[in-house]
């Protein structure tokens, strides 16, 4: 029954052991089996990935009262299949006067810096992958590298296209980490630690609960940082074509496609973490290590979901716009939350837990309805001036 | 064992994966370039001049304020994981500190430098 | 030698190549991206040391805001702009001469201290690093002046930075 308990134990054990008897000694062993293991982590996020490919399809198609792919296998199960033989056996064409080494490497650093993420995601009880104790700035660290790749996919194709989608979205994507920073700050301050299993361990209570206007500014900038609609300007269909992955063909593109797809499920799964209690539900992780992963599988399916919703329901918004939105709403919004709940998880520390619940909420609700308040009245004064100045205007004609 | 030897690990495999997808991409290919192929796509038309093409002051003005509030916020964390053992002089030293801050974005939105003008 | 110096000596290597490579590469943005791999190889040193958390800032603070503002400053400019004279001039043995002086003054000061031959304590298991930076922060007797300093470096950072965009538009 040992399997059932701890089945990566078991079957690491197993493979040390065989590893011993080719006489191996026992560091260069456990790197082997760590390897192996990081690659069979890996090889399953990436059939996810394929699979993440038809479900986005099916979702899209749903939102817009269609049926989407159904003629290949069941359901058109085998759709994502056909499309990845079709990207392997496209041409794979560099442009006139591209930066060939920065072109190619591009892409990449792109999906590498999604799969790095899951170094520190806690699957189950006993597998916590590297349980750093500066997770969630890891994660942070990981999106550097990912906005990284892309002023470099953008920049080295020689395209002005692409160099104009990559300077918006880099302007999105370091915009918003500063509201997803401080955000991240709050479960950081419950949980007393910035590694991702404590914060797991001390969510008796979901997070979301003590603090729902915190997770949605973390939705939000992380919608912004994935670069989807609203804040898909990037891409910009309509006037930039593809955005900073317009010169790439064939297995490239797929690689910045299946990792933007890893990346929204991916911050699903975060989102999970943070405040929806990761693996952990009713304790049914305890029983076995499977629940725990299908559970923190099916949370990050529940994020990436919303993800969708919102993408395939907002319409785009202008760089000027989105800039706004971020620095004069949204990061000082998240900085006065931060200082809220600081203050409030000092003065309740001692109160009990009901108090303490209804005590954050309350913070919650003061300081969503007070910033929603002062937009509002902002946002009248303004109409106020461009009515007056419609009003002139037409006492003209 | 040092654990950033694993996360050493995680990212040894994630190039592995991605180049190995495009060496078979690469493999299964054709290679048939020619010039017009080659050219840098503007929807059909030729394109004039180069790639590089002039920006707006502005993203720099928007990296500098984002790169003073980046390292502020870096430095908070160390605050936030010891804030519940340490009562409220630890929280009213964060809140000052949020509020210099806070200062400096009000500065820059008063200054008009938060404008895509 | 133990594997641990060996993959010391690579990261150290590559990261003095890649400083090279950023002063002598003419293209402004292979310049800073040759700067971000000498960074990240600054991050992995740190990793090695079990600074972890400094680590992770070296990455998210250089990497993920230095190196985009210094890329963001370069397309600012036109590809005329950029230089294609040559890259020394006619004194350039006199800053040859003070580095290679200023390098040895530091390896004949260095070459005394015992350190070196010195192996680190081990990390007792369980060491919260991270939760002891933020205790020397916070605490009345660490260093909390500093840390309320640092904001108002920031602050001032800021205003300048600001100062200095506005007065040129």
């Amino acid at each position: 029954m040992n399997f059932w308990n701890d089945p990566l134990k078991v079957a690491a054990d197993w493979l040390m052991g065989v590893f011993a008897g080719w006489g191996m000694n026992e560091t260069a062993a456990n790197l082997l089996v760590a390897f192996l293991g990081v690659l069979l982590l890996i090889t399953i996020l990436m059939v996810i990935d394929i699979f993440l490919v038809w479900i986005e399809r099916k979702v899209v198609s749903r939102f817009q009262d269609r049926i989407g792919p159904n003629r290949v296998g069941p359901f058109g199960l085998i759709q994502p299949f056909a499309d990845i033989v079709k990207l392997m056996i496209k041409e794979d064409t560099t442009p006139n006067g591209a930066d060939k080494v920065v072109y190619n490497l591009a892409p990449i650093l792109s999906m590498m810096s999604v799969l790095i993420l899951w170094a520190v995601v806690p699957l189950a009880p006993v597998m916590l992958g590297v349980d750093l104790n500066a997770g969630i700035l890891f994660i942070i660290a990981a999106g550097s590298i990912g906005t990284l790749s892309i002023i470099m996919g953008g920049w080295s194709s020689n395209n002005k296209f692409s160099v104009i989608g990559a300077f918006r979205q880099v302007a999105v994507m370091v915009s918003f980490e500063i509201p997803m920073l401080a955000t991240l700050l709050i479960p950081t301050i419950f949980a007393g630690s910035m590694g991702m299993n404590a914060i797991i361990q001390s969510q008796n209570i979901w997070y979301v609960f003590l603090s729902p206007l915190a997770a949605l500014i973390f939705m939000i900038a992380a919608i912004a940082e994935l670069g989807r609609a609203p804040f898909d300007l990037a891409e910009g269909e309509s006037e930039l074509v593809s955005g900073y992955n317009i010169e790439y063909s064939g297995m490239k593109f797929g690689m910045f496609y299946a990792g933007e797809l890893l990346h929204a499920f991916t911050f699903g799964g975060f989102w999970s973490i943070f405040f929806f209690g990761g693996y952990r539900f009713f304790g049914l992780e305890q029983i076995s290590p499977a629940f725990g992963i299908l559970i923190i599988l099916f949370k990050a399916m529940i994020g990436y979901w919303v993800i969708m919703w919102v993408k395939y329901t907002m319409m785009r918004i202008r760089i000027d716009q989105m800039l706004s939105f971020n620095w004069k709403f949204l990061t000082p919004v998240a900085f006065v939350l931060v200082m809220v709940t600081a203050l409030m998880n000092a003065l309740l520390s001692s109160a009990s837990s009901w108090l303490y619940i209804a005590g954050m909420i309350l913070s919650n609700i003061i300081v969503a309805w007070v910033a929603l308040e002062i937009v509002r009245s902002t946002a009248k004064q303004e109409r106020k001036k461009v009515e007056g100045v419609k009003v002139v205007a037409e006492a003209h004609h | 064992m040092n654990e950033w030897l694993y996360v050493g690990l995680f990212f040894i495999v994630g190039l592995i994966i991605p180049v190995g997808a495009i060496a078979v991409g690469w493999l299964f290919g054709p290679k048939k370039p020619n010039p017009i192929k080659q050219e840098t796509y503007e929807c059909g038309i030729e394109p004039v001049g180069e790639g590089w093409v002039q920006f707006k002051a502005q993203y720099y003005i928007f990296a500098l304020v984002f790169l003073v509030f980046d390292v502020e916020t870096v430095f908070l964390f160390p605050w936030a994981v010891k804030l519940g053992q340490m009562g409220l002089f630890a929280v009213a030293e964060g809140i000052v500190f949020i509020l210099i801050l806070i200062a400096g974005l009000v500065y820059t939105w008063r200054k008009g430098m938060l404008e895509w003008a | 030698m133990t594997g641990e110096q060996i993959f010391f000596l690579i990261v150290g290597a590559v990261t003095l190549l890649s400083a090279l490579m950023v002063v002598t590469s003419r293209d402004l943005v292979h310049a800073a991206l040759w700067l971000v791999a000498t960074l990240f190889g600054v991050a992995i040193v740190y990793a090695f040391l079990n600074a972890g958390f400094l680590a992770v800032v070296q990455v998210v603070v250089y990497i993920g805001a230095i190196a985009i503002l210094f890329i963001f400053a370069v397309m600012l400019t036109r590809r005329q702009a950029a230089d294609t004279g040559a890259a020394m001039n006619a004194n350039w043995w006199v800053g040859a001469l003070v580095a290679v002086v200023s390098f040895l003054g530091l390896a004949s000061m260095l070459s005394k201290w015992s350190g070196f031959s010195k192996m680190a304590t081990a990390m007792p298991s369980g060491f919260d690093a991270v939760g002891q930076l933020g205790g020397a922060l916070t605490s009345a007797d660490g260093y909390v002046l500093p840390f309320e300093v640092a904001s108002v470096l920031l602050l001032a950072a800021l205003v300048g930075a600001v100062y200095l965009a506005f007065n040129k538009k």
